[in-house]
C-alpha cells in the first residue's frame, strides 16, 4: 500500500513547495539535491552525516504505511506568562509556521514489519525538541494508551532538554513520563528508544535512557550537560568523539548504533522478541 | 559575590554595635538602655526593609547563603544517624549523605545533597553537584529503603547535577533517570524538603516525593538563573532577569501545586537561627510521615502517580485520537 497522502502532505516542505532544491551538508559541505537527500533519509549521500529529521518524514521511514495520531489537540498554553526578546507564544507561533508541527513531538500507534508499536517522534525544529508540559503529556499519553493495548512503545528522541519558557512545569515533565514509563515498564511491556542528534539534558535523564533498549544513530550527540556547558566549566576543548553515539557505545551507555538505512529493520528484529507471534528465521538478515 | 551577605554586613556592623553598648553598660554601669533602644529599632526597621519583602534574585542568594543549614545540621538533629556510603560500583560520592536514621522514634532513610562551607570542604563535596555514582547512591538507598519499609525522607540542596567530562563517561543521564525510576517505584512515603538550591535535573533526583515541602527562602527552578540566561540569551549576566521570569520561588511553586507545604524562614533567613528553623523542618517532615504511613501502599503509589500525572494534563481525561487516515 502507498504511503497515504496525508503523511506525504505533513512530510517536510522541503520536499515539495517553494524551498530550495540544494542544499549543503553540514558536515561535509557537499552540495546536494534535495530530492535525493530525501530519497536518501536525509543521509548525506557523500560523508554519511545523519541530518535532523522533521517528525513526519521519521515516521514514513518507520511505519509500515498506516499512522494513527493521538494527542494532537494537546496545545501548550503560557503558564508562566514568559516574555524576553518574544511572547512564549509568540514563539509557538514561529515555531508552529516553521515546522508544520503543532508541539515538539508526535505521537501515535502503526504497524512496524506488520507488528503493533506505539511510536513517539521528537522533532529538534519545534523549540530545539525541548520538553515542555505538551511533550510530556504527549509521551505520557502514548505510554498509558500503549500499556493498555499491551504493545511495545519506541520513542526517537531529539532534545535540548527541558523547556526553560515553563520553568518548573517543564522539569515535572521528567517524573511525569519517568511515572508512566514505569508502569508501562512494570507490566512486561518493551520500552526502546531510538537516540537522535541531539539528545540531552531533561530528556536524556529521563525517559531517553529508561528503555529496555537504546539504539543511537551515527555521530548523533548524546549527553546530559551541553558541550558548551562543560567546555565552560573545564575551561579546555572537548574532544571531537566527546559525547557521540560511538563515544557512548564504548563506554557502554547504549546498546547499538545503527545506520537510518538499517532503523526499520533493526527495531523490527528487536520487536520480534518481545512478540508472541513467532520469530521468523532469516539467518542472513 | 552572595547580595544577601552583602546587604547583610551593615546589620552585623549594628549588631556588634549594640553588643558594644551592653558590655560598656553592664561593666560601666553607664546607662545606654536609649542609644541601645535606637539602635535596636533602626536595625529591626533595616532588617525589615531588607528581607520583608525579597525579589526571586535575592531569594537564590539567600538559598545559596554560606551559613544556611545544610543537609549534615538537618540530620546532626535526627536522634540517631548511620550513615552508607558508596554506590557499589565505582566511588564514594561526598556530595551525596545518606543512611538509616531515627526522626524522633521513627526509623527512615535519609539522605541528601551536600555541599561544603569553606573552599576546602567544597572541592571535597564538589559545591554540592553529585556526579552519577552519588546518584546510584541515592538509588540504591531507596531501594533498600522501599525493601526494608522505611520511609524515604530527601534534602534537596544543589546548584545541579555535576557536568564534568568524568560524569558524562559514567553516564549522568542514566544514573538521574535511573534514580526518578526509583523514586517514581518506592513502595514507601517519600518526603523531600528543598532546604537550599534546588538545581533542575539534578534536584528531582531525589524531589519525586508524596510530599514536596519547601523552606521559605529556597528556590527551585528548570535550570539555575545562570544556567537558563546561557541557554536562552547565552548570557550567564542576565542571571537575574532569568531569576525573575523562572517562577523559582516556594510561593511561586506552591500556585502551581508543585510544593505542598512552604516551612517559614526567620526574618533575616534560616541561618539566623539554625536550630528553629531546622526543628521546623523536622516537625513538618514527621508530620507528613504520619499522614502518609497511614495510606495503604497501593494508594499510595497511585496518589503519587496522579500527583505528577495532572501536571501540564491537558485533555487526558478524555484520550481522542486525531485519526488522519478518515
Amino acid at each position: 500500500m502507498p504511503m497515504p497522502e496525508w503523511l506525504r502532505r505533513r512530510r517536510s516542505k522541503n520536499q515539495n513547495d517553494g524551498a530550495a532544491l540544494w542544499t549543503r551538508c553540514v558536515k561535509c559541505a557537499e552540495v546536494l539535491y534535495r530530492p535525493d537527500l530525501a530519497a536518501n533519509l536525509w543521509v548525506c549521500t557523500k560523508c554519511g552525516y545523519h541530518f535532523r529529521m522533521n517528525a513526519f518524514d521519521r515516521i514514513s521511514t518507520i511505519v509500515d504505511n498506516d499512522f494513527v495520531e493521538i494527542g494532537n489537540e494537546v496545545q501548550s498554553g503560557d503558564p508562566l506568562e514568559w516574555v524576553d526578546k518574544k511572547s512564549y507564544p509568540a514563539k509557538l507561533a514561529a515555531d508552529r509556521e516553521n515546522s508544520q508541527l503543532g508541539e515538539g513531538v508526535v505521537c501515535g500507534f502503526g504497524t512496524l514489519t506488520g507488528r503493533d508499536v506505539a511510536l513517539g517522534v521528537m522533532d529538534f525544529h519545534f523549540r530545539g525538541g525541548t520538553m515542555g508540559t505538551v511533550v510530556g503529556e504527549r509521551i505520557t499519553m502514548l505510554l498509558e494508551e500503549a500499556r493498555k493495548r499491551r504493545i511495545p512503545c519506541i520513542i526517537f528522541t531529539a532534545s535540548g532538554g527541558a523547556r526553560m519558557e515553563e520553568g518548573m512545569l517543564a522539569l515535572m515533565q521528567m517524573a511525569k513520563t519517568t511515572g508512566a514509563v514505569a508502569r508501562f515498564m512494570g507490566d512486561g511491556n518493551l520500552f526502546v528508544t531510538v537516540l537522535t542528534d541531539p539528545t540531552s539534558g531533561g530528556v536524556s535523564a529521563s525517559f531517553a535512557f529508561q528503555a529496555d533498549v537504546i539504539v543511537a544513530e551515527p555521530k548523533a550527540m548524546i549527553g546530559f550537560a551541553g558541550r558548551r556547558v562543560i567546555e565552560q566549566t573545564i575551561r579546555q576543548k572537548l574532544p571531537d568523539q566527546f559525547q557521540t553515539a560511538e563515544f557512548l557505545l564504548e563506554k557502554g551507555h547504549v546498546d547499538m548504533v545503527v545506520d537510518r538505512h538499517d532503523l526499520k529493520a533493526a527495531l523490527g528484529r528487536i520487536l520480534e522478541y518481545a512478540d508472541d507471534k513467532p520469530v521468523a528465521a532469516e539467518p542472513d538478515r | 559575590m552572595n547580595v544577601i551577605v552583602e546587604r547583610e554586613k551593615g546589620l552585623l556592623e549594628l549588631e556588634r554595635r549594640i553588643e558594644e553598648l551592653r558590655a560598656a553598660t553592664a561593666s560601666q554601669s553607664v546607662d545606654m538602655s536609649s542609644d541601645i533602644r535606637a539602635l535596636e529599632e533602626k536595625y529591626a526597621q533595616i532588617q525589615h526593609e531588607i528581607f520583608s519583602s525579597m525579589s526571586p534574585w535575592q531569594k537564590v542568594h539567600m538559598a545559596r547563603h554560606p551559613n544556611r543549614p545544610t543537609t549534615l545540621d538537618y540530620l546532626a538533629q535526627f536522634a540517631r544517624f548511620d550513615e552508607l556510603h558508596g554506590d557499589r560500583h565505582f566511588r564514594d560520592d561526598p556530595s551525596i549523605v545518606g543512611g538509616f536514621a531515627l526522626l524522633g522514634t521513627r526509623a527512615v532513610m535519609a539522605i541528601g545533597e551536600q555541599r561544603g562551607r569553606d573552599t576546602k570542604e567544597n572541592l571535597r563535596r564538589n559545591f554540592g553537584m553529585p556526579s552519577p555514582e552519588g546518584y546510584r547512591k541515592v538509588r540504591r538507598l531507596a531501594h533498600l529503603a522501599s525493601r526494608l519499609g522505611l520511609p524515604i525522607v530527601t534534602f534537596v540542596d544543589t546548584k545541579g547535577a555535576d557536568p564534568g567530562i568524568a560524569s558524562e563517561e559514567h553516564a549522568q543521564s542514566e544514573a538521574i533517570a535511573s534514580c526518578l525510576y526509583e523514586f517514581t517505584q518506592a513502595r514507601v512515603p517519600v518526603v523531600a524538603v528543598v532546604i537550599g538550591e534546588g538545581g533542575s535535573g539534578g534536584a528531582l533526583a531525589l524531589s519525586i516525593a508524596d510530599r514536596l515541602i519547601m523552606l521559605e527562602h529556597s528556590y527551585y527552578s528548570v535550570a539555575t538563573p545562570e544556567g537558563c540566561a546561557a541557554i536562552l540569551w547565552s548570557d550567564a549576566g542576565k542571571a537575574e532577569e532569568a531569576a525573575a521570569r523562572l517562577k523559582l520561588t516556594a510561593q511561586d511553586l506552591q500556585g502551581f501545586g508543585i510544593v505542598d507545604e512552604i516551612v517559614p524562614e526567620p526574618l533575616g533567613g534560616a541561618h539566623r537561627d539554625a536550630a528553629g528553623s531546622i526543628a521546623r523542618v523536622l516537625e513538618s517532615v514527621e508530620s507528613s510521615l504520619r499522614q502518609l504511613s497511614a495510606l495503604p501502599t497501593a494508594e499510595l503509589l497511585e496518589a503519587r502517580y496522579g500527583k505528577y500525572r495532572r501536571i501540564g494534563a491537558w485533555h487526558a481525561e478524555r484520550l481522542e485520537a486525531v485519526d488522519h487516515n478518515l
